[in-house]
């Protein structure tokens, strides 16, 4: 099912679809436990996973120490013994006090070991700028998940996908990086009651377009839904795909999409430099250079820490305008 | 396995167990490292000939339902929770029969079957899996009603202890009152450099108070010290005790790497001559002798069948397949009918 398909009716915000996908993961599997920082007592420092406690109790919902490491070593350990961890990593900025535990060891335990390991591992983080928090609470730092072999990187923003996405996870044999985005938290959505998934490695085409393809993902599927409208306006009709899987991730999509409108712009939050939208551009050239009408664009945040004042975040943060003037660019009518 | 941890002395059986656990390392690690340097074998080898009493004395007390982490110098760990020599020699050579069919080699080598949760070529990085392992072994206790926990022993050195990964999960351990045993190999060096080069404690054992558990110190050298040691540990892990570090001093007979090593004057041929007067075998063989457990003959039958094994294991790994180039993909995850 896909966000299109869903079911008209209930409306949640991305924060309580989050709470309602962690909780309907815990409902439906009695090895399954979540573990992090503040997510018990405080329902985390989002609110994202209040009630949990109550409903499933401290040895099921566990606030830990401020231990980055020790929270993913508990989960491949606990993962390769036969529970099912969720954990929660508070800010995905803090993914480097554990990139040891992530990339060496949840990444590679079961390769390493010839395939005699399983780490049905789901780690749910907080990714993306917006709120003024500055540079080591606002990034996008979902690259470095998607270069390591091993791990499957999803990056919902709508309140349907976290909730299917976190639920996906859970039920995975495979360590699954849930990146969430703090800009979306109050955003509504349409989601089912009921537990539901996503397909893995599946885009989502979000808008259909015919002259100008723009892959945007995670909070920037909002700025690039809007871009599409500015340019609607202008006589250009744009498509827009969420790819919402950055690990695997979904070419034939983006590779259809762009062998019919003969152009594409790749969009994203984090820093442009060696970012997926690099992959992405790569396999566009690759594999569909001979459709191209122009070179692929890129819009993404420039080659610097976050900053702190709004003045400046906003400058730093791409935008529906930023993308729109792109997209002309690329279309030869800027 | 050999449960004596109740009693005082070691029972004939568990003296017995002892010596099979450290001949065995000895000898396999002994031809893993010629097979290295003859160019055999890929890859480099950290031997764990000297640490032999420390694997021994633990693992007596373990069950394959009890699991354990290594570390780089991991082979004897692995040994000593019963690894069978076919497949771990098929292993250093990096073929499909080896506990890893060849993905992993020396420094990953594992047996999760057996709860060996694998060498680990990151130092520290075991305590916080057996802290997940211990874990589970807590909440599967709950969940089906049992008393008794499988219990988790991370096996690292003094290198590793000044390591946040070791930190957090002895932290993490003790608020949880976690069936852990910590095990500290103090084997004098991190890679090259000597301990007092690396901190400022001599006993690690001392550790241990700042995070609220036991810290026990313990003769790395004599199987016997470290059976008793880790065994009061070990049997207060697995009845809700939570956790203890204890402090295995030994010492690295060989070099970081391999047998030769890379001719570094760290040490001094006196101070590796002094501990191995204190040979860990040779001291548990003339115990036995002394006791009447074993006669030397008996003594000489282990060794002659360990060699044994080890002429036919290296003979089943040099005459195994390699891995298909065609299986490089594989297990990169685990297949799913959805993906």
């Amino acid at each position: 099912m896909t966000a299109a398909e869903a079911p008209a009716g209930r409306q949640l915000v991305y924060t309580l679809a989050i709470t309602e996908g962690v909780r309907q993961a815990l409902q439906e599997e009695p090895l399954a436990f979540m573990a992090g920082e503040d997510v018990a007592g405080a329902g985390s420092v989002f609110g994202i996973y209040r009630g949990l406690l109550d409903e499933f109790g401290p040895d099921r919902v566990i606030d830990t120490p401020i231990s980055e490491s020790g929270i993913i070593g508990l989960a491949v350990g606990a993962g390769a013994t036969g529970l099912k961890p969720i954990v929660d990593i508070m800010f995905m900025d803090f993914i480097g006090e554990c990139m040891d535990e992530i990339v060496n060891q949840l990444a590679k335990m079961r390769y390493m070991f010839g395939g005699k390991a399983t780490l049905p591992v789901t780690v749910l983080t907080m990714s993306g700028a917006g709120m003024n928090l500055a540079a080591q609470h606002s990034q996008s730092l979902e690259a470095w998940l998607c270069h390591t072999p091993g791990l499957k990187v999803v990056m919902p923003a709508t309140a349907y996908d976290v909730k299917g996405a976190i639920i996906t996870a859970a039920r995975e044999p495979n360590p699954v990086f849930v990146v969430m985005c703090k800009g979306l938290m109050a955003l509504p959505g349409e989601v089912p009651e009921e537990p539901y998934t996503l397909p893995i490695g599946k885009a989502v085409v979000r808008r259909e377009g015919d002259s100008l393809t723009i892959v945007a993902h995670g909070r920037m599927i909002h700025e690039a839904t809007k871009a599409a409208d500015i340019l609607e306006g202008e006589g250009v009709s744009a498509e827009v795909i969420d790819p919402l899987w950055l690990q695997p991730l979904d070419t034939e999509t983006i590779i259809n999409s762009v062998s019919k409108t003969h152009n594409a712009l790749v969009v994203h939050e984090a820093v442009r430099f060696g970012g997926v939208g690099a992959e992405i551009a790569a396999q566009i050239a690759e594999l569909a250079f001979d459709y191209l009408d122009a070179p692929v664009g890129r819009v993404a945040a420039p080659f610097s820490p976050v900053p702190f004042s709004p003045v400046l975040e906003q400058t730093y943060v791409p935008n529906a305008e930023r993308i729109a003037a792109e997209a002309r660019q690329i279309l030869g009518t800027g | 396995m050999a449960n004596s941890s109740q009693a005082m002395e070691p029972s004939e059986e568990v003296l017995k167990d002892l010596h099979f656990r450290m001949v065995r390392i000895r000898h396999f690690e002994e031809e893993a490292g010629k097979l290295m340097e003859q160019g055999k074998s890929p890859g480099a080898l950290h031997l764990y000939i000297g640490e032999e009493a420390v694997a021994s004395g633990v693992m007596v007390h373990l069950s394959d339902q009890d699991q354990i982490t290594s570390t780089h110098r991991g082979h004897g760990h692995l040994v000593a929770k019963g690894g069978e020599f076919k497949k771990m020699y098929a292993e250093l050579y990096g073929r499909e029969t080896g506990y890893n069919k060849g993905r992993g080699g020396s420094m990953h080598i594992s047996n999760v079957d057996a709860g060996m949760l694998g060498a680990n070529g990151i130092v520290a990085a075991g305590p916080p899996i057996a802290v997940g392992a211990a874990f589970s072994n807590k909440y599967l206790a709950r969940i089906e009603g049992r008393d008794s926990m499988n219990v988790a022993v991370p096996f690292f050195g003094d290198g590793a202890t000044n390591e946040g990964a070791f930190h957090e999960a002895a932290n993490m351990a003790a608020i949880w009152k976690l069936p852990v045993v910590f095990i500290c190999e103090n084997n004098g060096f991190g890679e090259f450099t000597r301990q007092e080069d690396h901190q400022a404690i001599s006993d690690i054992a001392d550790r241990a108070a700042g995070y609220g558990m036991p810290g026990v110190i313990c003769d790395g050298m004599d199987a016997v010290a470290v059976w008793e040691a880790a065994g009061e540990a070990i049997e207060r892990a697995r009845s809700g005790g939570g956790p203890t570090l204890v402090e295995c001093k030994t010492y690295r007979y060989v070099d970081h790497v391999g047998l030769r090593g890379i001719g570094l004057n760290y040490r001094t041929d006196e101070e590796l001559e002094e501990w191995k007067k204190r040979d860990p075998i040779e001291q548990h063989e003339k115990r036995l002798v002394e006791m009447g457990v074993m006669t030397e003959d008996e003594i000489q039958a282990v060794h002659d069948a360990v060699m044994a094994d080890i002429t036919e294991s290296i003979e089943f790994a040099e005459n195994s397949p390699l891995p298909d180039p065609a299986d490089l993909l594989n297990d990169v995850y685990t297949p799913t009918a959805a993906s």
